[in-house]
């Protein structure tokens, strides 16, 4: 359940095009050296952006070494614990690839580690679809400020940042372009957050 | 009693004068008289107005006064500017004696202030079947001439056909409250665009016009007087037209909530908006509001029916119907009509007094008069506001809505019931 | 949406359709699993305020608030004496206090729920006042026909029976028109109300007339009390002439739906082998509500 996303107002960007395919090569690389050769390995993006990264992820890693990680998705709106604090949201697709995840050594792939609720979520979600064998984290950007004891496996740029403050990755899938953006949100009435914006109701 | 010297009053509008009452009379009309002694009521800005009558109120006592009794209404009549008012026989027990007219007549001199009429019911215990006591209710000290089964329609022909021909003997007249009852079974509201959509069972316009126009043909036939209470569509005031042009001695009413509301306001599902008859759509209010500019329909009245909040605070199938009215009615007829204070003293004072047969009311102020007058403030815009009403009940439409004009002063032959807007007892 | 739920009249095409696309979610999520069971709603507490008898449609509820974790109380009032409605305010009072965050409440007058949102400050869901408003019915029903066509807008619908006291027809007559579907009532001109000229359907006393043009039929429940109240002669008359029997059915487009809200009654507006044939959508739609229900709870409760 994709929607358009407004173009941030004004923010500076850490990482352009290329960096962010530099980044992600990394990260399959580091995915294969890991877990020597991927195998019994499973990613599972995180709607949204989660989703077309570990598409791309995985096809890196088959240019790379010619092997075909499945790919799925994991919605974790129904599991979130912040969910009073806003308007309900719209649900995304969760589709486990063929072969599931039982025994399956599972990879979340999300765009920002932050607060690390997402994460939490996940995992809550994960656990009623199966039981994989173990799970790890790849994240395009760590920004810090966790609240819960949860650390990435694969992490493409630590970005120190402070809490106001905004960090969106932008993905040619979704947003037309790669990049990723920190700016300050405007003083008042700016909506919380550092994930997708929704229409106000 | 003393004197009440009320001075700078616009009598109907008219150049500003001064009125002396005395000994239950106008005594004086002019400008700067004086009165020592008297209870002077300055009166600047003020429009009087003969004291108003309502042919149609429910005080609900006997039997239901948790929700009104005879002193609260009255009170609520005389804030309203009313110095009489036609107490309806759907009491309990029913007004169907000698004895319960009399009562109500008692409480009404005991409250003192209003002259209460009393109603009496065309058919034992309203039931519709047996003639009640007419005779002996018009011959009591009541003095009954009014007789209505209202709350429910005297629906069998043959015994409307009696009633209205029995009558006849000492100058009685039948007012019926016009609702086939086998076409309004189970109703809740108009039967129209609205109760389709709000499912709600539908009343149709045709149940109250069907009576009238049979009624009305009764009547001519009979060679009786005839009213009719609470007129609510166009169609009524069609039948009501040909009915005066064939010379048929029919009379109409029609309550001030018909004139301002419609149906959609049972959109909110709100029982203080449920009445029988129901409210109706704008083109029915459009035909009334002509029809008492033309004198088809003869008088505003209010059928205030009083009910507690355990009857109206609850879902609209199990509300009773009825609307608050004495204290409103003047501001509502304002905020329709205008200032027209001629035809307000026509159709809520004069004519409703001689349909009423209430000789001492229904005259405007002048030397000889009696002393039953109302002050208007006609430029005061009142909020309505439940809690602050007379009424023991709560139940008016016009909560929050601020309507025209404030009556200060009521005067009943002489007496002030009402000064500076507040009953005197 | 506002905080409540009480007429398929509150939800414009974007809504509706969001609650569609959430049910369908939650359908494929809770489908493969063994624990149906979601975290969303644990912690609040969903009152089933049913002043009517209706087991099914409680049931639904009920299944579909624990499904997403939430605490159920069932509060059937009629045990009680509520001949005029005394209960409703006391009730909406203690459930107030109890700090109910939703309740779901069907009654036999119209307007009793939106009497209930006056009263109580957690959201309030219509399951069916009187012969006014059903709007879950009609999100299911809506769910059910993409679910077997692929679409909404477009159809052709005809909901046929006793539409005068059918709060079902009227939730659907708004949901579907809203949604772009063209509605056709047929029933006889008794149980058409006065008024119906303004609902955004085309009306029709002719079944046959209508059937061989229609991609959904929708047959309503007719009570045979309304015979004494002479809406129609006799069963055998109404049946006669507005009765889906077998050789009306193979009459509709090869891919037609029969749809039924329930209870049926087999024989009377519709065949017992109608029912049952592959064309009817009437287990699906119970399967449906539930994932409807669903989405509807999570609309309402699971956010600000």
């Amino acid at each position: 359940m994709a929607y358009a996303e407004a173009a941030p107002s004004t923010g500076k960007t850490i990482l352009t095009d290329s960096d962010v395919h530099r980044v992600i090569d990394r990260i399959a690389h580091q995915i294969l050296e890991k877990t020597r050769g991927a195998a019994d390995t499973v990613l599972l993006g995180i709607p949204t952006r989660g989703v077309p990264l570990a598409h791309r992820i995985a096809e890196r890693i088959h240019a790379f070494e010619g092997i075909r990680v499945p790919v799925g998705s994991l919605d974790v709106t129904l599991y979130r614990d912040d969910l009073r604090s806003q308007a309900p949201r719209p649900l995304g697709p969760t589709q486990l690839p063929p072969g599931g995840v039982d025994g399956k050594r599972v990879i979340l792939v999300d765009d920002v580690l932050f607060r690390g609720r997402t994460v939490r979520a996940a995992l809550d979600a994960l656990r009623d679809l199966g039981r994989p064998a173990s799970v790890q984290l790849a994240v395009l950007v760590d920004r810090g400020h966790r609240e819960l004891p949860i650390r990435a496996d694969y992490v493409g740029k630590n970005l120190p940042t402070a809490v106001a403050e905004q960090v969106r990755v932008l993905v040619t899938e979704v947003d037309g372009v790669d990049a990723v953006v920190i700016s300050r949100p405007a003083p008042a009435g700016a909506a919380g957050g550092d994930r997708q914006r929704r229409e106000a109701r | 009693m003393a004197d009440v010297l009320i001075t700078g009053v616009s009598v109907l509008g008219r150049p500003p004068t001064d009125l002396l009452l005395r000994d239950g009379i106008v005594a004086e009309v002019g400008t700067g008289l004086s009165a020592p002694g008297a209870l002077v009521v300055p009166a600047d800005g003020l429009v009087a107005l003969p004291g108003l009558v309502d042919l149609h109120t429910h005080l609900r006592e006997p039997g239901r006064e948790d929700a009104e009794t005879v002193e609260t209404g009255s009170r609520a009549a005389a804030l309203g500017g009313y110095t009489a008012v036609c107490a309806m026989a759907n009491t309990e027990p029913v007004a169907d004696t000698a004895g319960v007219v009399e009562q109500v007549w008692r409480l009404g001199r005991e409250a003192g202030l209003v002259d209460v009429q009393p109603v009496g019911a065309v058919t034992v215990g309203l039931r519709g079947r047996q003639l009640a006591e007419l005779a002996a209710m018009a011959d009591s000290a009541a003095a009954v001439r009014i007789f209505s089964d209202d709350g429910n329609c005297v629906a069998d022909p043959r015994l409307m056909r009696r009633a209205l021909e029995y009558v006849k003997a000492f100058d009685g007249v039948v007012a019926q409250h016009a609702e086939e009852p086998r076409l309004t079974e189970g109703a809740q509201m108009h039967e129209g665009e609205v109760s389709a959509r709000l499912g709600l069972a539908g009343w149709p316009a045709v149940a109250e016009e069907a009576i009238i126009a049979r009624d009305a043909l009764l009547a001519g036939h009979v060679g009786a007087r005839l009213h009719i209470c609470h007129v609510s569509t166009a169609g009524s005031v069609e039948q009501l037209r040909a009915a005066k042009a064939r010379g048929v001695r029919v009379s109409a009413e029609v309550t001030p909530h018909h004139l301002l509301l419609t149906d959609e306001l049972a959109a909110t599902y709100d029982p203080v908006y449920k009445v029988n008859p129901p409210l109706r759509p704008e083109r029915d209010v459009a035909a009334l509001r002509q029809a008492v500019r033309d004198g088809v329909i003869d008088a505003v009245a209010t059928d205030h029916a009083p009910h507690t909040v355990e009857d109206k605070e609850c879902e609209w199938a199990a509300a009773r119907p009825g609307m608050l009215g004495l204290q409103t009615a003047l501001s509502v007829v304002l905020d329709v009509f205008g200032p027209d204070w001629n035809l307000i003293a026509e159709r809520m004072s004069r004519t409703p007094a001689r349909l009423a047969g209430l000789d001492d009311h229904g005259h405007d102020p002048a030397p000889g008069a009696p002393a039953s007058l109302t002050l208007v403030d006609p430029a005061a815009r009142v909020t309505v506001d439940p809690t602050q009403l007379a009424s023991r009940s709560r139940n008016t439409p016009y909560a929050g809505m601020t309507l025209p004009g404030r009556v200060v002063a009521t005067f009943l032959r002489g007496q002030p019931t009402v000064l500076d807007g507040k009953a005197t007892r | 949406m506002t905080r409540h739920l009480l007429s398929a009249a509150d939800l414009d095409a974007a809504e509706a359709t969001a609650l569609l696309d959430t049910a369908a979610e939650l359908a494929r999520l809770t489908a493969g699993r063994e624990v149906k069971k979601l975290p969303t709603l644990r912690g609040r507490t969903v009152v089933n305020l049913f002043y009517e008898d209706s087991t099914r449609t409680r049931i639904s509820f009920e299944a579909a608030a624990k499904r997403l974790s939430a605490d159920v109380i069932n509060f059937s009032a009629r045990g009680s004496s509520v001949a005029k409605g005394e209960g409703l305010k006391d009730t909406a009072l203690t459930l107030q206090a109890m700090g109910a965050d939703a309740v779901v409440v069907r009654h036999s007058a119209s307007g009793a729920a939106h009497r209930l949102a006056g009263w109580v400050d957690g959201s309030v869901i219509n399951a069916g006042d009187g012969t006014h408003e059903h709007p879950t019915q009609a999100l299911l029903d809506a769910y059910t026909m993409r679910a077997r066509l692929g679409r909404i807008a477009g159809l052709k619908v005809a909901i046929v029976g006793d539409v005068l006291h059918s709060r079902v027809a009227r939730s659907n007559v708004l949901l579907l028109h809203t949604l772009g579907a063209h509605v056709t009532l047929v029933a006889p001109p008794t149980l058409l109300p006065v008024g119906v000229d303004a609902w955004p359907a085309t009306t029709s006393y002719d079944l046959d007339a209508v059937l061989p043009d229609c991609d959904v039929v929708m047959m309503l429940r007719v009570q045979r009390e309304r015979m004494d109240d002479s809406f129609f002669p006799s069963t055998r008359e109404y049946t006669r002439r507005y009765g889906l029997d077998t050789a009306r059915a193979r009459r509709l487009p090869e891919h037609a739906i029969v749809m039924h809200p329930g209870p049926m009654i087999r024989g009377m507006e519709i065949a017992p082998e109608v029912a049952d044939s592959p064309r009817s959508t009437v287990t699906e739609q119970v399967a449906n509500g539930v994932s409807v229900r669903m989405a509807v709870l999570y609309r309402l409760l699971g956010g600000a």
